[in-house]
């Protein structure tokens, strides 16, 4: 959890109150100068009304070259950040030609699948001549090839579970699966983090949904009885069913879900539990099979596994796991895999080939290397961060890690000092996270080597003195600070003490003449 | 009369004493100053009396808590129904595997099948250069992007695409999604909140009804594709209320309709939003590409100006034969969904070397108008070889590439007429290796037009192919119906 200090609290709001003041002065300002014009919107309401896009105007606009950068390379270990410029003070930027080396800490490049590959780019390319680049059709008409049913069976066997489905984006897998597995009458208990496409899938399924405390699981036994108790809202009729959502890493705070308690308490109470990887699938675990491998849980305990393949594995793209009943039954239900367009062929091709280099059957080593090699980096870095004094979240062996930086005028400056020093970051603010809690997210790649980590300590470190974010100063800093008070205390004595050896004698002298 | 006077004189004598005794001094006692009289006591009796009546609570059963053992109890007996139903015996879930690319011709579960079933409306699958732009793509940015637009997951391609695509409609500006069907459910919740209004056709896909059910706004549905009865709703809507001012309202419909084949009449749609004040959202999947002079779709079809559509989105997996999709329109509303459309915001962004292929296909359709017309003639002479055919009728338009079949006679439930449906593409796939497509619906779409065979037709069919298929579909049919 964070450990926010009373004095960074106090002045995180003071800065917001701040902004909102100017921004509604400027508002202000606007309408008086607007009230002469006559507007062009001819009777039609405006697309956004009063206060509704506050925030974007008078507060993200303001410091809207942090984000979005444009790119003009692989997202890799390096690449190319295109440089912009705008006239009207960032409402709008414009691209110029020159772009910049810079290290990338920002991208989801976890096992370094982002650029062209030695093994898997010629299957891809391959797969591309052969297949073409989209199959136009749906995948129960005539958009199932070969290589997708490879692809289920493969990430069957490699997640641990009898099938899989797959589907073209991660983002519809959550929210189009959600409301196929259950309706109204239904309750769905989610964390209170979640990601947004789990959030949708949960509200267009018309079940009912309930929060429960972040990674807590004596709340989610809290709710379980309540709910189960109480059963639904005014007619008490008892739940059809209740599916629990968790994630396995939450990506915006760098934690691990704790998951064999979740798993212990949803089997107490006979809920289903649905596990959300799309972050830790291929990027935790000894052999890369996720947070269920890192932790030691079945994956037959877990009733359905989700997970992306934008992250670990270079692609696009999403899959659920499940018994084969759950997986024929959603076959025939589910309208994404109905209605949408199939996924594309070389895409599948880049994850099948990426599972293969995970699990070694290419023939090398080079999946085992690289999943020790993120490791050990995630390690190192959360490390050093932690000892120069910076607020790190999220738990060991995770890549993502977020810096505090609370004051949202340090984003920008943290932002755009890095960038400045050729280091990209990528710097969260409000809505994606609460009010006072803005972050810094660092996203580890298996590609960074040993120098690549070292460079940007450094320049993090640089950027953490200007900005002024290092919050808790470490323990060896302290006993430093001490050692140099103590010096100057005795330097000051020596200085005194000479002085007054001076003076002695000056008086000693005039004593004796 | 003797008993009567001593009666009435005894009463009048208690009356004056009783009265004699009220005004009697010791009665009309003084408390400070202010004169007690006795009709003050008993009126202090009766506040006293009420007061100490509304003091007291009413009489509520008292409420307890369920204890633990009670909670325990009921956790333990509660079961839950399975995560799934049982599926049905005989339900086909497998589709055929394809074993090369879908082109007009392609190899299905080992043998050369003409396609039917894919939307390779300009038949750009398969095409050199489209895919050497593709190649080039994927050795320099590799396949997936690895983060979502906000992050890092902007690419040089992305951009020009937009651009590209902009310049070709004639809009101002536009914006890239990573999916097609994740276009149309995210920009609807994006524009429309609670509170708004929206007047939307019947048959629109299942995509677009999941972004009408996001967007909690009032929904109302017209006949699908019936002006009058669109007019009717516009008017009752507006009429009388004056807050229409403040409140948003968008009609949405789609150019091509999917699960019927019939195209919306644009001017007319133009003419009533003008008149009442409605947004258009026009959903362009089918279209893009398909009609117009020139492919700009629906409304160069209808010499309608680009810019009197609000809001135009499209997939392009149809005729661009790539994936992904696109939103477009003024500047204001392409900006509003950079940062309020969740589909965009929190997804990572499309694969580089797909946009290089919507940015390719676009260029192909500029420079080659004549696949547009190989295209009108392919569907024009698939109209007439069908025109006979036994137990199955033509349902939608001349112009749309989506042939939809349904049958003559229905049988009355859906899942009966889906069957006998699949029963035909199956005879004609095993017998005259043709592979066409009934329209399967899920149990979670809400759409009630009827089911049927779509056939989608590509300007990289040859004669050849479409008298095949019609043959084909003529002999089944007459043997199944």
């Amino acid at each position: 959890m964070v450990r926010l200090p009373y004095v960074t609290a106090l002045t995180t709001l003071f800065s917001y109150g701040l902004l909102f003041a100017f921004g509604q002065l400027r508002d202000f300002f606007r309408r008086i100068l607007d009230a002469g014009k006559s507007s062009n919107l001819k009777g039609y309401a405006p697309i956004c009304l009063g206060l509704e896009d506050f925030y974007t105007r008078r507060l993200y606009l303001r410091i809207q070259d942090c984000f979005g950068r444009p790119i003009a390379s692989a997202p890799d270990a390096w690449f190319d950040v295109v440089e912009r410029y705008s006239n009207d003070s960032n409402k709008t930027l414009h691209c110029t030609e020159k772009t910049s080396k810079c290290l990338n800490l920002g991208s989801y490049n976890y096992l370094g699948f982002a650029a062209a590959d030695e093994y898997c780019t010629p299957q891809v390319i391959e797969s591309l001549k052969k297949y073409s680049a989209s199959t136009c059709s749906v995948r129960v008409d005539g958009g199932n090839t070969k290589l997708h049913v490879e692809l289920e069976e493969l990430v069957a066997r490699f997640v641990g579970k009898p099938a899989a489905i797959l589907f073209g984006m991660g983002y519809v897998t959550n929210s189009a699966i959600i409301p196929a597995l259950v309706g109204k009458g239904g309750l769905i208990i989610s964390d209170s983090l979640n990601h947004n496409s789990i959030v949708n899938g949960a509200r267009g399924s018309g079940a009912t949904v309930r929060v429960f405390q972040h990674n807590n699981p004596a709340h989610l036994e809290e709710v379980l009885r309540e709910q189960i108790a109480g059963g639904q809202p005014r007619t008490h009729r008892p739940w059809k069913k209740i599916i629990v959502i968790v994630e396995g890493i939450y990506s915006m705070e760098g934690e691990l879900c704790k998951l064999p308690e979740i798993i212990a308490v949803c089997k107490k109470y006979k809920a289903y539990t649905y596990l959300d990887e799309a972050h830790s699938i291929g990027a935790v675990g000894k052999s890369g099979r996720g947070v269920c491998e890192l932790l030691g849980v079945d994956p037959a305990d877990v009733d359905i596994m989700m997970g992306t393949f934008t992250k670990s594995f270079g692609s696009c793209g999403g899959y659920i796991a499940a018994s084969k009943e759950i997986i024929d039954h959603l076959k025939h239900i589910c309208p994404a895999h109905i209605y949408a367009t199939s996924m594309s062929p070389p895409a599948v091709q880049q994850v099948i080939s990426a599972i293969k280099v995970i699990l070694g059957e290419d023939g090398s080593n080079r999946g085992a290397k690289k999943l020790a090699q993120i490791r050990e980096n995630s390690n190192f870095f959360r490390s050093e961060l932690q000892k120069m004094g910076f607020e790190v979240l999220g738990d060991n062996d995770s890549p993502v890690m977020p810096i505090m930086l609370y004051n949202p005028a340090k984003i920008p400056a943290f932002s755009r000092e890095c960038l400045r020093r050729n280091v990209a970051v990528v710097t969260v603010a409000f809505p994606a996270t609460p009010l006072l809690l803005a972050r810094a997210r660092i996203c580890i790649s298996a590609s960074h080597s040993r120098e690549d980590l070292i460079k940007g300590l450094e320049v993090i470190s640089k950027v953490g003195d200007l900005v002024g974010i290092k919050y808790f100063p470490a323990e060896h800093e302290k006993a430093t600070s001490v050692e140099k008070k103590l010096k100057k205390l005795h330097s000051i004595a020596l200085f005194t003490n000479t002085i007054i050896q001076l003076l002695l004698l000056a008086a000693g002298v005039k004593e004796e003449s | 009369m003797e008993t009567v006077l001593p009666v009435a004189n005894a009463t009048a004598a208690a009356l004056a004493r009783v009265s004699a005794m009220f005004n009697a001094p010791l009665a009309r006692a003084v408390v400070f100053g202010v004169h007690i009289d006795g009709h003050l006591v008993v009126e202090g009796l009766l506040i006293a009396a009420i007061l100490f009546q509304l003091s007291r609570k009413s009489y509520k059963p008292p409420k307890k808590p369920l204890t633990e053992r009670e909670i325990d109890e009921l956790c333990d007996e509660w079961q839950p129904e399975p995560l799934c139903p049982p599926i049905k015996e005989g339900a086909r879930i497998e589709a055929p595997t394809l074993e090369s690319a879908a082109g007009p011709h392609t190899t299905v579960d080992g043998k050369e099948v003409v396609n039917f079933a894919s939307s390779n409306y300009l038949g750009l699958i398969g095409n050199e250069k489209i895919i050497d732009s593709c190649v080039g793509s994927v050795e320099k940015y590799g396949v997936g992007s690895c983060g979502p637009r906000g992050f890092y997951g902007t690419i040089d391609v992305h951009l020009d695409c937009e651009n590209k695509i902009a310049n070709f409609l004639g809009t101002q500006d536009s914006i890239l999604y990573s999916y097609g069907i994740s276009t149309i459910f995210s920009v609807i919740p994006a524009f429309c909140k609670k509170g708004d209004i929206i007047v939307a056709d019947e048959g629109v896909h299942w995509a677009v009804q999941n972004g009408l059910q996001l967007s909690r706004s009032t929904v109302v549905y017209f006949k699908h594709n019936d002006m009058v009865s669109l007019a009717n709703i516009l008017e009752k809507l507006t009429h009388g209320n004056k807050r229409t001012e403040k409140i948003r309202r968008y009609i949405v419909v789609e150019a091509i309709y999917q699960n019927s084949g019939q195209i919306a009449p644009l001017d007319e749609i133009v003419r009533l939003k003008e008149k009442y004040r409605f947004r258009v959202i026009l959903e362009e999947s089918h279209s893009f590409g398909v009609l117009g002079k020139s492919g700009r779709g629906l409304a160069e079809h209808y010499g309608v100006p680009i810019e009197k559509i609000d809001i135009v989105t499209a997939g392009m997996g149809n005729a661009l034969a790539t994936d992904g999709g696109f939103c477009t329109g003024s500047a204001r509303v392409v900006d509003h969904q950079r940062l309020s459309s969740s589909g965009y915001v929190f997804s990572a962004s499309l694969p580089p070397y797909l946009a290089s292929a919507a940015i390719s296909a676009v260029n192909h359709l500029e420079e080659n108008p004549s696949v547009l017309a190989n295209l009108r003639s392919n569907i024009a002479l698939l109209h007439k070889e069908l025109s006979d055919i036994t137990g199955l009728e033509i349902a939608s338009n001349i112009l749309s590439p989506i042939v939809f079949l349904k049958l003559k006679t229905p049988t009355g439930s859906a899942v009966a007429d889906l069957e006998l449906l699949e029963i035909i593409a199956e005879k004609v796939l095993k017998e005259d290796s043709v592979f066409i497509a009934a329209t399967k619906r899920s149990s979670l779409d809400k759409c009630r037009l009827p089911v049927g065979i779509r056939l989608f037709v590509s300007a990289g069919h040859t004669e050849s192919d479409i008298f095949k298929v019609s043959e084909s579909l003529k002999r089944v049919a007459a043997s199944v119906l």
